[in-house]
């Protein structure tokens, strides 16, 4: 399912890797990722972990050097680069009337199937974003990252506002997409969360992160 | 042209309409006859501070004299366009900008209608140069405030869904088509609305003050609709030079959402 598959060894190389990632507001940040591996990060609000994943995904301007699969960001267009390592907020931006407008025509059938797996209904998905709750609203930004069949997913709190059988769903779905050997970093309040998504438990502090006691 | 020369008593008898006002202000309690007097004052003092410095220009028929004149308008106009927003850029980027804007639209349009339509001897002669650019700077501030604050207000407003889009690999240019089309559109409504008012709701006033400077109507409308046409050139060019530009500001070549350009 990854779409860039590793030019080397694919062995040798961790899917994600950071080295000396900081700015003016967080980190220096050090870490990796092997592929279908799942990290998951918490700490208070305010401690950076949403600064952190932003700068994964080059959304704000920092130093430091990212590799996927050991090819460097940097001699990656920051489209291409989002595209294999798409970032999804914690607050779902619309920016269309309609839900299936957000999606490209091609991937809409991929993105119902997702959405049926999710408990989001068909009238749902075909109606307009504002008849949306704001628990559906966040499986559907979840499904549109999704889609892109990336290799690596950055999710800021992926199941913040949902019931426990979408927590459920939706960690299935997950799951599923480590199995894969899909690489995923969550930012996650729930201990509970990452035992059930065999994650590496971080905590994020002071803007420096640490792997959890 | 026999305009009728009007005397310091014809201003006064006007004034005592201003004086009206102040006076309304005072009984419903408007709090508003300070601004009104401060604002009359300042109005007759800049104007006739103008009317002797044009004066002093005219006589001079020196090219660099007129051209001062106009880069000084231009100047405050761009400032005025700059200082608009609710939030502004750092660093004076934003006066950079709207400083590009002004200057194209109003080069462009001016010397356009100089070596065109209008065709003075010589053709920098202040008396024509000084005032298109002064009429032309009107509507380049107008469409340039008023694009830049839609642009900047839209794309703040609507961060978070255009980091959504940045997030799953879009170009920044796409997430933001629609505020820049969005500040493009609003920049040019005013002299939309200018030109389809124009002699049923409203006589311009270029057209009305030449009337009663005692020129043929159809002469002063033919000025009018070339003005018109000028102006509908320059909000054009201003609105998307800044538009664009301000665009360009909020973003860098990793194709980031800059709002920490702003203040």
């Amino acid at each position: 399912m990854p779409s860039s598959a590793p030019p080397g060894e694919p062995s040798s190389e961790p899917r994600l890797s950071l080295h000396g990632l900081q700015s003016d507001l967080a980190g220096p940040f050090d870490f990796s990722l092997p592929a279908g591996a799942c990290a998951a990060v918490s700490g208070a609000s305010g401690s950076g972990k949403s600064l952190f994943l932003r700068m994964i995904a080059d959304l704000d301007p920092h130093e430091g050097d990212v590799r996927l699969d050991g090819g460097s960001r940097a001699a990656m267009a920051a489209t291409d680069w989002r595209r294999r390592v798409p970032y999804v907020a914690a607050e779902s931006g619309w920016w269309r009337d309609t839900v299936v407008e957000h999606f490209e025509p091609e991937r809409l059938g991929k993105a119902r199937g997702l959405a049926e797996r999710l408990g989001v209904g068909t009238a749902q998905v075909d109606g307009p974003v504002i008849r949306l709750s704001t628990g559906e609203r966040q499986r559907l930004a979840l499904i549109r990252a999704l889609v892109l069949d990336s290799p690596v997913l950055l999710l800021d709190e992926p199941t913040g506002p949902l019931d426990p059988v979408s927590v459920g769903q939706v960690e299935d779905l997950l799951r599923e997409r480590l199995a894969a050997g899909v690489s995923v970093l969550l930012v996650s309040h729930d201990p509970a969360q990452a035992v059930r998504l065999g994650a590496a438990r971080y905590v994020m502090r002071d803007r420096r992160l640490a792997p959890a006691a | 042209m026999n305009a009728i020369p009007l005397s310091a008593t014809d201003l006064a008898i006007a004034a005592s309409l201003v004086a009206f006002d102040a006076l309304l202000s005072v009984a419903l309690r408007l709090q508003l006859h300070r601004q009104v007097l401060w604002a009359s004052a300042r109005m007759v003092v800049q104007l006739i501070a103008v009317g002797y410095l044009l004066r002093i220009v005219f006589g001079m028929h020196h090219p660099a004299a007129t051209a001062a004149i106009i880069v000084v308008m231009a100047a405050v106009a761009a400032r005025e366009i700059a200082a608009r927003p609710e939030r502004k850029f750092k660093h004076g980027a934003g006066l950079a900008i709207s400083a590009g804007g002004v200057a194209v639209a109003t080069v462009v349009t001016v010397v356009l209608a100089l070596a065109t339509a209008i065709r003075p001897h010589p053709w920098y002669d202040a008396r024509y140069a000084i005032s298109l650019a002064g009429i032309i700077l009107g509507s380049v501030l107008n469409a340039g405030s008023l694009a830049l604050d839609s642009l900047l207000s839209g794309v703040e407003r609507e961060k978070s869904a255009i980091e959504a889009q940045l997030g799953l690999g879009v170009s920044f240019a796409a997430a933001t088509a629609p505020f820049l089309r969005a500040a493009i559109r609003r920049g040019l409504l005013p002299v939309i609305n200018q030109m389809s008012a124009a002699g049923v709701i409203t006589l311009p006033g270029i057209m009305t003050g030449q009337i009663l400077a005692g020129l043929d109507p159809v002469e002063a409308v033919k000025y009018q609709i070339l003005l018109m046409f000028l102006l509908a050139g320059a909000s054009g060019l201003s609105a998307l030079i800044i538009a664009y530009g301000a665009m360009r500001r909020l973003t860098d070549p990793r194709q980031r959402l800059r709002l920490d350009r702003l203040r």
